[in-house]
């Protein structure tokens, strides 16, 4: 698996592709450095960015790479090789790379702006731990998709509709079910709406840890309640990895199964 | 060499393999034939665990095939579409794939004889398909194994490369391995194969040599006893 892994992250590494998510990083970071003059609001606003962009980036690369590297795939399969370790090498290296454009694109503008004499970091941190958990996640949904489907426009719609869903439709719901309810004790269910989405569990966390919740409201009390506690954080991140095991689980299944 | 029971497979609805009992001994070139569709391709990929069967049993050198990927190390294959990662050199791809499967040296004697070494350092992408095949070849035949599978090897060589493909089968069959090739280029199959096998709606039609087909069918020449099987099938 690390050897499919290896050249998989080499593979992408080099294409153009790489390079215009790193640059686009980079200039989101200084642009934001330099109108906002300040760390912890252009972290915020970053958040704003990463929560959106990060899950559209990693479904679209993940679906992508699957479809364009089908070949190679079956030169693979030939070989004395494991199905489940040539598809989690594939899909590591697609996740890993673009989480490695995340961070250095961010994190180098962050840095030479004093990153680290700040008391940002700890957030700027976190920032960063949702956005790599947000693109394991998403190019593991993205490579699901891809797998199930042998039409590429099919497989392109779907991941576009999957993300629409969790960045946009989800919230609208969510938001309509709050609003139909709003007579009864609706905090419980709120936390557990936001626990199953993992666009929302990512921004909840960095919200409330950017220690703006006062503008919630009482259901931000709630929250702030639940995720500011450690046993709120540990059940946070736990749900964010089993967001990542599950989907990796079921590539590792399908792969078994399918006809090349 | 390779033994097959009672193989059954399915897309969806359409019913491509339908119990294919087929054993192939060692030594020698064994082609497969049949009409477009008629499961050649699926028949291989099963053999290479590509595809996976809905019933049926599959040894390779006495190893059943479900047990695990190692017996593809006993296997070379060369895919009928060569389409490899565009980023990578011709150099880095059999680099790579020498990573794989453990090191050989056969590699520089094949791309001396396909004269590949000005197209070393070229990406993958930019290489016409005549090259791309070749590069396909070098990258099959490179490691010694004894049972060599080859879905439709000519297409888009040149002559001269052709004539290189031939002797360098001839020679891999003299060393006593098991060549299994499939080609819709009937004077290709006539000029190499010692045995065919004739798929013909999932089954297997036809198994012997070509003088037998030739026999069997009434007709004087190698192409036109394969068409009369079509011809007397679809009429």
């Amino acid at each position: 698996m690390l050897k499919i892994l290896k050249y998989s992250f080499y593979d992408l590494m080099r294409s153009r592709w790489s390079y215009v998510y790193f640059a686009f990083y980079l200039l989101l970071g200084i642009v934001l450095l330099f109108l906002n003059n300040d760390l912890s609001k252009a972290v915020i606003t970053l958040m704003n960015v990463i929560i959106v962009l990060v899950p559209l980036i990693g479904t679209i690369f993940g679906v992508m790479y699957y479809y364009n590297s089908k070949e190679f795939t079956e030169l693979l399969l030939a070989q004395p090789l494991k199905r489940s370790s040539i598809f989690l090498g594939q899909y590591l290296g697609v996740a890993l790379s673009l989480s490695m454009s995340l961070i250095l694109g961010l994190g180098i503008p962050f840095v030479f702006y004093g990153l680290f004499k700040s008391s940002a970091i700890w957030d700027f941190s976190l920032l960063l731990i949702t956005g790599v958990f947000l693109t394991l996640i998403f190019t593991a949904l993205a490579f699901n998709i891809a797998l199930s489907n042998e039409n590429k426009i099919k497989g392109f719609g779907y991941a576009i509709l999957l993300w629409l869903f969790l960045a946009i439709i989800y919230d609208g719901i969510f938001l309509m079910t709050l609003i139909m309810f709003e007579d009864y004790p609706l905090d419980k269910l709120s936390l557990f709406g936001t626990m199953l989405n993992p666009i929302d569990l990512s921004r909840t966390l960095i919200l409330l840890k950017l220690d703006i919740s006062a503008l919630l409201g009482y259901t931000g009390a709630v929250f702030k309640q639940f995720f500011g506690t450690n046993f709120g954080l540990v059940v946070s991140f736990a749900t964010l990895v089993l967001w990542v095991v599950l989907p990796i689980l079921r590539i590792v299944f399908k792969s078994k199964k399918k006809d090349f | 060499m390779v033994s097959i029971q009672n193989l059954h497979k399915k897309f969806g609805k359409n019913e491509v393999l339908s119990g294919v009992d087929l054993n192939i001994n060692k030594g020698g070139i064994f082609a497969v034939l049949g009409p477009n569709g008629s499961g050649k391709t699926t028949l291989i990929k099963c053999v290479l665990g590509m595809v996976i069967p809905d019933k049926g049993n599959i040894d390779v050198l006495g190893e059943n095939i479900k047990k695990g990927s190692n017996y593809r190390h006993k296997i070379d294959y060369l895919p009928q579409i060569a389409n490899f990662p565009s980023n990578l050199r011709v150099k880095e791809l059999i680099k790579m794939i020498k990573d794989l499967r453990g090191n050989t040296t056969i590699d520089e004697q094949l791309i001396d004889l396909f004269k590949l070494t000005p197209f070393l350092d070229k990406k993958l992408g930019n290489l016409s398909g005549g090259t791309k095949q070749k590069v396909n070849i070098v990258l099959t035949f490179m490691f010694d194994s004894p049972l060599v599978i080859l879905d439709e090897p000519t297409s888009g060589l040149d002559p001269i490369s052709l004539i290189r493909l031939k002797d360098l089968i001839q020679a891999e069959k003299a060393k006593g391995k098991t060549i299994l090739i499939t080609s819709h280029i009937m004077s290709f199959v006539e000029e190499v194969s010692d045995e065919i096998v004739f798929l013909l709606e999932g089954k297997i039609y036809f198994k012997g040599s070509i003088s037998e087909l030739k026999t069997k069918t009434k007709q004087p020449d190698f192409e036109h006893a394969i068409a009369s099987i079509l011809t007397n099938n679809h009429a």
